[in-house]
């Protein structure tokens, strides 16, 4: 990304240095796809805790994968969110694996997910209000000390909230932005899904977004249900194409905060490498147009300094 | 120090795995309905993602049930032993057991013990990477000095025994060769390595099982052919060595001096 496109005041050092393209998450199933073809994926994301082994499959496959591809590192079990202290082992086991990859980006969840020593396995949902701003900011700080940088927070998506919230959720990442400098992973198919189901706009959302500390996207397809009156209730599911709605408001965020990188997130009913590649270049063609508009931009301002 | 965000989210657990209570008091919906039908968002999140897990580290007893029961046996386990970690490869640890006491599976006695192969096999499947010793090594070690020595055993190696033939089942669902039927007349006893990024799983002769274990727990050769000899009387140590050597279950052997 040139420098003129960064926004006046995004952070000296950057938390990601992933390329302003589109990646996906990498499935073991696509590996020898992957390989054979030249692959044109700007980065791949993995799970960590996917990767906590000791050996074996796994680690020789990310290695391989390593070599030509920068990587992301995607938590999704620390419990940041937790009114509990962090898991001090599991601390640890995230920061053996960022010590190991050194991977472009480490990103984990505004969510929670473990209670006594129980993973629940989903990203639970938190109210926003003093008490757990100060359980989010210990943790995020405890975080990025342990891993030695700056990580990407992630909005999640939801289906209920709170009546002990006093933050709207875009107030409250800022609050934790402001207090522990880290930095936002914006998951747009989550504010779809949020805003669909709590009945408010999605776009205004985008609007209201601190985006000058976005320094990745998610985008990723969603299950339908219904709610109590048979509007729709969205599911926040992994295992479809990114749906119209969502690219449209990716590219509404696009034009707030510049080409940004992307992921496609497919984890369920996992597709064809094909079907998976075809997002991507999707995702990279919104990418494509956005930094010709910024370009343009450019060239119209030199000529206007020229001129003047 | 208990605050209340402590209290909500043990509230929340708990509704989330009982369906008879009634979701937190304090969610609310857009439309001010109930919270019941978005909370079970939550609930099937749970319940279905670590069902899944169970399903994908115990694929042949979901064969050999059936996946409908098998869903149900898991979802009964998840609700009694969630994961203690983030770390969902090890989930199931305890899975034999409570598949062993439960009652709906007691058709299928050897059920626990194909869940015991197969958590192994995913056990080996994460293990430390290590550089099996290559045959000639063992063919050149003095043969004399075997009785005394001892052996450093691959990080994924595990064992397994069973009264019924766990390897022929295991070996028949892995296949793609059509279904013969596995005469149970006999058991067997497994042993699971990944010497390099493939899994080995090969049957032992009777009392392997416990020469592996021997071995482990840092027994001469000797001493393990005698807890063999203590299960099976005609042990065949030379299979059994034939079956540690070509899986690539030696990482080293040494000789006290």
């Amino acid at each position: 990304m040139g420098a003129h496109s960064a926004p006046e005041h995004r952070r000296e050092r950057a938390a990601s240095s992933l390329p302003a393209r589109a990646g996906v998450g990498f499935k073991s199933v696509h590996l020898a796809e992957i390989e054979a073809e030249a692959r044109d994926v700007g980065f791949f994301e993995i799970h960590a805790e996917n990767y906590m082994g000791a050996g074996g499959t796994p680690h020789a496959q990310l290695m391989r994968l390593r070599k030509d591809s920068p990587l992301s590192i995607h938590g999704v079990g620390l419990s940041v969110g937790g009114a509990e202290p962090l898991d001090r082992e599991h601390l640890g086991r995230l920061k053996t694996l960022v010590d190991r990859y050194d991977p472009a980006a480490f990103s984990e969840h505004l969510a929670w997910s473990t209670l006594g020593a129980r993973f629940l396995n989903d990203l639970l949902p938190l109210p926003y209000n003093a008490t757990t701003l100060a359980h989010v900011v210990a943790h995020v700080d405890e975080l990025q000390e342990a891993l030695g940088r700056p990580i990407l927070l992630e909005n999640p998506a939801a289906y209920l909230r709170f009546r002990s919230s006093e933050y709207s959720e875009i107030e409250f990442l800022r609050e934790v932005v402001r207090s522990t400098d880290c930095r936002l992973l914006l998951d747009v198919t989550n504010v779809y899904v949020s805003a669909t189901n709590l009945a408010y706009s999605a776009e205004d959302y985008i609007d209201a977004f601190p985006m000058s500390y976005v320094e990745e996207i998610h985008l990723a397809g969603y299950a339908e249900d219904v709610d109590e009156v048979a509007a729709p209730l969205l599911i926040d599911a992994h295992c479809a194409p990114v749906a119209d709605a969502v690219w449209r408001l990716y590219d509404r965020a696009l034009a707030r905060c510049g080409p940004v990188a992307t992921l496609i997130e497919w984890d369920n009913d996992v597709p064809s490498w094909p079907t998976l590649l075809a997002q991507a270049t999707q995702a990279e063609a919104f990418l494509e147009r956005r930094r010709r508009v910024v370009e343009d931009g450019l060239k119209s301002e030199a000529l206007h300094d020229d001129l003047g | 120090m208990t605050t209340s965000a402590d209290v909500d989210q043990a509230a929340f657990v708990r509704a989330l795995l009982e369906p008879e209570l009634p979701p937190p008091n304090e969610l609310e919906t857009p439309g001010g309905f109930p919270p019941e039908r978005r909370f079970a968002v939550y609930r099937n999140n749970v319940c279905v993602g670590l069902v899944d897990a169970l399903a994908e580290r115990f694929p042949i007893c979901a064969q050999l049930v059936g996946d409908e029961f098998f869903r149900a046996m898991a979802q009964c386990y998840v609700r009694e032993r969630l994961p203690r970690t983030p770390m969902l490869f090890e989930y199931g640890d305890a899975f034999p057991a409570f598949v062993s006491e439960f009652e709906p599976a007691r058709e299928l006695p050897y059920l626990p013990d194909v869940a015991r192969l197969e958590y192994a096999v995913g056990a080996a499947y994460h293990a430390a990477d290590a550089a099996p010793l290559p045959l000639d090594f063992l063919r050149a070690f003095p043969h004399e000095r075997l009785d005394s020595a001892t052996a450093v055993l691959h990080p994924s190696t595990h064992v397994v025994a069973s009264a019924y033939p766990i390897v022929s089942i295991w070996r028949r669902h892995m296949s793609d060769d059509e279904m013969t039927p596995v005469e149970l007349d006999h058991g067997e006893e497994a042993l699971v390595v990944r010497p390099e990024l493939a899994i080995k799983v090969a049957a032992l002769p009777v009392g392997g099982s416990a020469f592996v274990d021997a071995l482990r727990n840092g027994r001469t050769f000797g001493e393990a052919m005698n807890a063999a000899t203590a299960v099976a009387a005609d042990f065949k140590l030379i299979d059994c060595l034939r079956e540690l050597l070509l899986t690539g279950a030696f990482v080293a052997l040494s000789v006290a001096h």
